[in-house]
């Protein structure tokens, strides 16, 4: 019943193969309007050999920044956002829900959980191999949240992982990427072409080869990069979906994640380390320009709104109680044939903690564990003075310096 | 050389055969082991819990004096569950051992001073995580029962399949799908 989301891997791949043609085009466009244009007087004066040098130039960047973020991704990412590693003693109930949900997703394999200090609740996934997966999750989120709709947002970073999302969405942000990178090449080089009046370069009548494929290649660069973000933004929307789906699958209690999206919509707090190379793995968008505020066309995530209202319209909780909930919502289709063919019905169960929000005292309690378990995982020492009763947690770059308790001046055990 | 024929074309229509029945006969061991692996994620998880139950016990009696009945019900269902063999048995002795658990969190409720002990706290996240363990895990545990038992169910794999058991369900309902008391695991 746990299958992979198929039919919509092909989808994805359909998607990935198109990106890759745009890179592919994007490389010969700029091999035309960079390189010495075909001499007038030989006898073949196309473009093909400067297109071919082009495109090969294209593959060949994305080809090493792939290979870079395969070997370094994961420990780059979990640094950049500042991410410490917890063991279960740090954090049971977090380390608990994704031993859960490890087991109900049949992953095989316990990822390795990370904690984020960062009031803004959010959490994201990385590993592009099952093997070596990692889910991250905020303070924010961790004081918050009840622990049904802790255990919604695990299975969907666990559903990203399990459906492969990871290595998908680094592969196309990677071409996205090289796309730009190669555009930019290609408008500067024509600014610069234009500042110095052709000097570099022989100017137009001199060289042979057609002068609309010139400006076609010219349309092409500047519009590459647009077509390539607006596909792998797409891309990374029906992900999303498709997660949400999952999750459900996994806790068969969609209501956990919808109200945890709730909250998450709730709060006004931005998260402090944006990167929108990491954006299509949080579970809400953490990047939130001016343009993907006034439109959907341009945000990694679904509108949130919209991801609640189908998770809570669900009438079970297997995909293909998802899928006519989805429809019922949007007027569009969102899971494979195949996935559907083969999924079975699952039955909702009831809530784990009998739904109840959380009430100021389990609030405070629950902020204090998230940030001691984010503090014992940064090597902060917990010593109490024994004069005063003060708990004092120590970071360890101040641990030889500490010689007295703050509050009383007592002189502490080191 | 007719005969030549014949006799090879035998040989390898029998061949054939074996090589069939080999990988038949594979497949259903294969399909044993799954099945065996799958039970013993939850056995894992089961014997975790009954490891659990005196710990809570132990913790709560102090608290709650006037519910010796409660606690007597909560460890003689564990003891019942610890004696059950397979999931066949295992199955009814558990679902009893949730209710118990169940009606025991739902008493508690009564004692802010129990429930305000830390270690009360950790055991109850314990126990409830391992209550959904053992649920997620049933799934995948009732998924390979069955394909085994369909694939020794089937001709002609049921002609050599006399050696292999049939697996059994393990059917416990969860604590939360019942008319229970409502819990705050929280």
């Amino acid at each position: 019943m746990f299958e992979q989301i198929r039919s919509n891997q092909r989808r994805s791949v359909f998607v990935l193969a198109g990106m890759f043609l745009l890179l592919v085009m994007t490389g010969a466009a700029l091999g035309i309007v960079l390189l010495p244009r075909p001499d007038a007087f030989a006898e073949d004066t196309s473009y093909l050999p400067q297109m071919a040098l082009g495109a090969v130039g294209g593959l060949l960047l994305w080809a090493i920044l792939w290979l870079f973020s395969y070997w370094q991704g994961d420990a780059v990412l979990l640094r950049m956002a500042g991410a410490r590693k917890i063991e279960k003693a740090d954090h049971a109930m977090l380390f608990n829900v994704v031993e859960e949900m490890t087991i109900a997703s049949q992953l095989g394999r316990l990822p390795s959980v990370y904690i984020v200090e960062d009031p803004s609740p959010n959490a994201f996934a990385t590993g592009r191999r099952q093997k070596n997966a990692s889910v991250a999750v905020t303070t924010g989120l961790l004081s918050m949240l009840t622990r049904d709709e802790l255990q919604g947002v695990v299975a969907h970073e666990i559903a990203h992982i399990k459906n492969r999302d990871v290595a998908l969405m680094t592969t196309a942000g990677i071409m996205v990427g090289s796309i730009v990178v190669l555009a930019d090449m290609g408008r500067r080089a024509l600014w610069y072409g234009m500042l110095g009046g052709g000097g570099r370069r022989r100017s137009r009548d001199s060289g042979g080869g057609h002068p609309i494929v010139f400006v076609a290649a010219i349309v092409f660069v500047v519009l590459a990069p647009f077509l390539a973000q607006l596909l792998y933004l797409a891309l990374s929307r029906r992900r999303e979906y498709l997660a949400d789906a999952s999750a459900a699958v996994f806790t068969r209690y969609p209501p956990g994640l919808a109200m945890a999206l709730q909250k998450i919509s709730g709060t006004e707090v931005e998260l402090a380390n944006q990167s929108s190379v990491t954006a299509p793995m949080y579970i809400s968008a953490p990047v939130r320009s001016w343009l993907s505020k006034a439109s959907n066309w341009f945000s990694t995530h679904p509108p949130i709104e919209t991801r609640i209202q189908v998770l809570q319209s669900m009438s079970g909780a297997g995909y293909k109680n998802y899928e006519s909930s989805y429809r019922s919502v949007t007027r569009r289709h969102v899971i494979g044939e195949q996935t559907l063919g083969a999924a079975q019905p699952i039955g909702l169960r009831g809530p784990d903690d009998g739904a109840h929000g959380l009430d100021a005292r389990e609030l405070q309690q629950q902020t204090r564990q998230a940030s001691n378990a984010y503090l014992s995982a940064a090597g902060y020492q917990r010593i109490s003075c024994s004069n005063c009763g003060a708990t004092l947690k120590i970071p360890p770059s101040m641990m030889k310096r500490m010689k007295a308790c703050p509050r009383c001046q007592a002189p502490l055990p080191v | 050389m007719i005969l030549i024929a014949v006799a090879v074309g035998l040989l390898v229509v029998v061949a054939i055969v074996v090589i069939y029945f080999v990988g038949v006969y594979n497949g259903l061991i294969r399909g044993r082991n799954e099945v065996e692996n799958a039970w013993s994620q939850i056995d894992v998880q089961l014997k975790r819990r009954h490891d659990l139950i005196p710990n809570l016990v132990e913790t709560a009696k102090g608290y709650m004096n006037h519910e010796a009945e409660t606690l007597e019900k909560v460890t003689q269902a564990r003891n019942m569950a610890m004696g059950a063999n397979g999931p066949a048995q295992a199955g009814p002795a558990e679902a009893t051992l949730s209710r118990a658990v169940t009606g025991f969190f739902g008493v508690a409720e009564n004692y802010p001073d129990l429930k305000a002990n830390q270690n009360f706290l950790s055991l109850q996240e314990e126990l409830s995580s391992t209550e959904n363990k053992i649920s997620f895990s049933r799934q995948a545990y009732n998924d390979a029962a069955m394909r085994m038992n369909n694939k020794r169910e089937v001709f002609p794999a049921n002609l050599i399949a006399g050696g292999f058991q049939k697996a059994e369900m393990f059917e416990i309902e969860l604590a939360t799908e019942r008319e229970a008391p409502k819990v705050s695991f929280s």
